[in-house]
């Protein structure tokens, strides 16, 4: 697991794979390393990457037998990122998912969405400007107090 | 061929054809925000139909992945919605049709999320998560565009009912969604429509659009009919991986 803190998310560069919740276990068995790994959006460009680079985290580390597996149940949620990487994000200008919403009921139009507070100087007097950002996990904010445009993670 | 590799290739071409339209928009939409949005979209059918379709080939077992079936079948051996392969259109349509799809989607997957097959069952409800944004970004602009100006509205109307005849083909079930809804794999279509309606036309209501009454049109997408632009799209779709077979990164 050690090992596997040196390997960052390449989008979210401030936090690691498992900061990120998306390592579902490791295992050694022999010479063998396996690391079951989730990927966070079904179409995200970076799940490649993270797989070659714990390959190469490992390889690193004098483990030549690595199997890095994916598996899609249970699917991934931004529930699973560590407390202490939502801080992190915060810090890197990134405003930290909330709750994940429970139901998988459709979303009602036009009710009231939660002000996601600004990262830079913690106003909730904040404007949604787009929930899709420049990678599939984020939204893009405004800050009417500081006037900052921000990212956030979307709870998902 | 397999009831469940046929079933697959549906999910997977149906996004994938879909995902293809909307990327066309990358460089072209209205404001940048929009331009990043649709382009996320369409990158997240596009992953949903590289996972459906790997796991088609893993079923089918003769060793293709989702590369060769998305990149080496031809028109008639793609099995999506022709809904989904009618050219992009204005704004109006791209939306409209994403907010019919997305709708339909919804209740597909949330049925597939019961599915007895764990790689299908654990992707479809990772679609699902995906699905939800997707539902509404398309409805609050069908309700932006119907309930906006004179253009507006007049070019969202137009979209519904351009689209509209072509929703038949979502609940339309045959043999292969027969077998899989009975064997507890997968979902009977024509069972979506109860749910599916009252969605779509509490949105258009909002929008104050008028569901058309126009009947449906052909249809035949999943046995492999489709129109005369599905090989125009694929053609250019196809034309990287098969002018450089083999080619890597």
């Amino acid at each position: 697991m050690a090992v596997l803190h040196e390997v960052k998310d390449p989008e979210v560069p401030a936090i690691d794979v498992v900061e990120l919740g998306i390592i579902r276990g490791a295992s050694v068995e022999g010479d063998r390393v396996t690391v079951t790994v989730t990927p966070t959006y079904s179409g995200c460009p970076a799940t490649k990457v993270i797989e070659q680079e714990i390959e190469a985290a490992l390889h690193r580390h004098g483990v030549a037998d690595v199997l890095v597996k994916t598996v899609f149940s249970p699917p991934w949620t931004t529930d699973w990122i560590m407390p202490e990487a939502r801080e992190k994000l915060r810090a890197y200008g990134i405003a930290p998912p909330g709750k994940a919403p429970n139901g998988l009921d459709l979303v009602t139009l036009g009710g009231p969405t939660r002000a996601v507070p600004c990262p830079y100087c913690g106003s909730s007097n904040t404007a949604l400007e787009s929930e899709f950002g420049s990678t599939a996990c984020k939204s893009i904010h405004s800050c009417r107090n500081c006037h900052q445009p921000f990212e956030h993670f979307k709870a998902i | 061929m397999s009831p469940l590799f046929e079933y697959l290739l549906r999910l997977g071409d149906d996004r994938l054809v879909l995902g293809h339209r909307n990327a066309e928009w990358c460089g072209h939409g209205p404001i940048l925000e929009e331009d990043i949005a649709i382009s996320n979209i369409a990158l997240d059918l596009t992953g949903q139909a590289q996972l459906f379709l790997e796991l088609a080939g893993k079923v089918e077992g003769t060793g293709r992945n989702a590369d060769q079936l998305a990149y080496w079948r031809d028109e008639n051996q793609f099995r999506n919605l022709q809904l989904l392969e009618l050219p992009r259109g204005d704004f109006a349509f791209t939306m409209m049709r994403q907010f019919l799809f997305s709708a339909w989607s919804h209740f597909l997957l949330e049925g597939l999320t019961q599915s007895t097959h764990e790689d299908l069952k654990g992707i479809a409800a990772k679609a699902l998560k995906e699905n939800r944004y997707h539902f509404r970004h398309a409805s609050e602009w069908v309700v932006r565009l119907g309930d906006g100006t004179e253009e507006s509205h007049r070019r969202a109307q137009a979209a519904l009912d351009q689209a509209w005849p072509w929703t038949g083909e979502f609940f339309l079930a045959d043999d292969t969604d027969r077998q899989m809804a009975a064997e507890g794999l997968g979902v009977d279509p024509s069972g979506l429509k109860a749910a599916w309606e009252p969605v779509v036309a509490g949105v258009i209501a909002r929008a104050t659009l008028t569901v058309p009454t126009a009947p449906m049109r052909m249809a035949g997408g999943r046995k492999g009919r489709h129109t005369e632009v599905l090989g125009h799209m694929l053609a250019e779709m196809q034309i990287v991986a098969r002018s450089h077979p083999g080619a890597s990164w």
